[in-house]
């Protein structure tokens, strides 16, 4: 394989990454707190479209749709029952408890699915291209497309509408917020709302690219997706896509040029570095001083 | 019947009770001053009043209707607007994004133009620097913002803490002067100052608080005469 083909799949790839890494962002940003089950919600989104077009025959576009729904549906209810009561409890009891939610969402899927992993029949349909001597996967070329209009629908959604900016609003001061007349409750469930419907979408697009799925499929493109958002700076929505992207690229890159087994190595060796240099990340805000 | 009537007000800062039993009530169209030395409770009335702090006790009615309950975004709809101290803008987002957020509750696009025609009038440095980052803005300029997005809600009564903190004289000179324009053009004011003797200049009634309770009240030109507010208070 050329160059090319590597950097291509490392772009699909890393199109995953950045759509999973806008949810863990978006919630970042608005309730500052990370949502370690936020991976486990691309899992339940594979097993969703798995069960609903293995056993019950539904079109692949129709049973991702449904899988949207489901995975907004439980994003909010994750955080009703298990973060909202925590509002105001110290971060490290938030963690825990998104900790716990991960494992108990993995271990339900255990309990209904069990543990061997489940041929994941691909929802994609657009055929491979071919450019010169390399063969682009339909797969990659959905999932790169996928990417880039989930990036232009949120950028338009965050300026240009009402609630956007009122997202924006809580993200900086929810008190002031509430002064405004902004239902912070209701704008945080909305966030988490689109996070984990962009969940179950990176959850299709990454089960039709790696096709076995198991209750432990989410885990660590979570964990990655959550790198790439403190890599382009946590809290910022174009940091989530930049990150998300280049981490693709690099993690891709290492596998053809320097080794499989050290790829996640070299991915978590540059996560460190770019902290180092930049600790807000590669487009993480400063942190603004109040006058 | 007064617009907002506050009875037996008790609030508390987990064990700490910071207010214990206030009442007073602000009749429409007036300009009330709360002061009193730091700690004294101002800031948690307003915070009380305005729905960002809940209630161990008492009541809050506002325009006829109890909203001791009410949370602090549903009261913005009633027509109750709150510029916290310390401006509070939202720093990384323009000015006109800002005031385009005090106005959340209003559906109507035509009228939102008038308002906002109106507060630039009142405020001209806020139309030249509509595209500029709030978080650049000066400290008198952060305040005027504050105030510009309170009044983009269009509200029948505005609560304001501190507006003058941390302000130069000319700056000081300025929200007052404001102030007391926002009053000649119908809304009801709520003020808690720190400066008194500026305070008491432009309000028609006063309340003295002093430890989370009421010590003294009434008319602002009695109080400017009394003689211990003058020595606690005027610095005479």
């Amino acid at each position: 394989m050329s160059f090319l083909s590597y950097l291509i799949n490392g772009l699909s790839l890393g199109s995953v990454y950045a759509i999973i890494a806008l949810g863990y962002t978006m919630v970042y940003g608005i309730a500052k707190m990370l949502n370690f089950a936020h991976g486990d919600v691309i899992m339940v989104g594979g097993f969703a479209i798995y069960t609903l077009m293995n056993s019950m025959g539904v079109n692949p576009i129709i049973a991702v749709l449904i899988s949207v729904v489901i995975c907004t549906a439980l994003g909010m209810a994750i955080e009703k029952i298990a973060y909202k009561p925590l509002r105001k409890a110290s971060p490290l009891a938030v963690l825990i408890t998104a900790i716990g939610v991960s494992y108990l969402l993995q271990n339900l899927a255990l309990l209904i699915f069990g543990s061997d992993a489940k041929l994941f029949s691909s929802v994609v349909s657009v055929p491979a291209a071919n450019i010169g001597a390399i063969s682009i996967t339909g797969e990659t070329i959905v999932t790169i497309v996928a990417c880039i209009i989930i990036m232009i629908v949120l950028t338009l959604f965050i300026k240009k509408t009402k609630a956007g900016q009122a997202m924006l609003a809580v993200s900086e001061d929810k008190e002031a917020a509430e002064l405004m007349g902004i239902n912070v409750n209701a704008t945080i469930s909305l966030t988490f709302a689109i996070g984990s419907g962009l969940a179950a979408i990176a959850g299709a697009l990454l089960c039709s690219a790696y096709p076995a799925l198991t209750p432990y499929t989410g885990s660590m493109p979570g964990i990655k997706a959550f790198v790439a958002a403190v890599f382009g700076g946590i809290g910022s929505i174009p940091g989530a896509f930049v990150g998300g992207l280049l981490l693709g690229i690099i993690e891709n890159l290492s596998k053809a040029y320097i080794s499989s087994q050290m790829a996640d190595a070299i991915v978590f060796s540059v996560l460190i570095i770019v902290l180092l240099v930049k600790p807000t990340g590669i487009l993480g805000k400063k942190i603004s001083e109040k006058v | 019947m007064a617009m907002l009537e506050v009875k037996d007000l008790e609030v508390s800062y987990g064990m700490i009770k910071a207010i214990k039993g206030v009442s007073f009530e602000v009749n429409e169209g007036e300009v009330i001053s709360l002061i009193g030395a730091n700690g004294a409770g101002k800031t948690t009335i307003l915070h009380a009043v305005s729905g960002l702090l809940s209630k161990d006790s008492g009541s809050v009615t506002f325009m006829g209707q109890d909203i001791t309950a009410t949370p602090a975004h549903s009261i913005v709809y009633l027509g109750m607007a709150h510029v916290p101290e310390g401006r509070r803008v939202f720093a990384q987002l323009s000015v006109l994004e800002n005031l385009k957020l005090g106005a959340y509750t209003r559906k109507d696009k035509n009228e939102l133009e008038e308002t906002l025609a109106m507060v630039y009038k009142r405020f001209p440095r806020l139309e030249e620097r509509k595209n500029q980052m709030a978080g650049t803005l000066s400290g008198g300029e952060q305040q005027m913002l504050a105030m510009g997005r309170a009044l983009m809600s269009h509200p029948k009564l505005i609560l304001m803490d501190e507006p003058s903190m941390g302000l130069s004289p000319i700056f000081v000179e300025e929200i007052f002067s404001i102030i007391r324009d926002i009053s000649a053009s119908g809304t009801t004011v709520l003020l808690v100052e720190q400066n008194a003797k500026k305070a008491l200049s432009i309000a028609d009634r006063a309340y003295v608080l002093e430890t989370g309770n009421v010590t003294l009240s009434g008319d602002a030109k009695e109080l400017t005469n009394d003689e211990s507010v003058k020595k606690a208070y005027l610095g005479e």
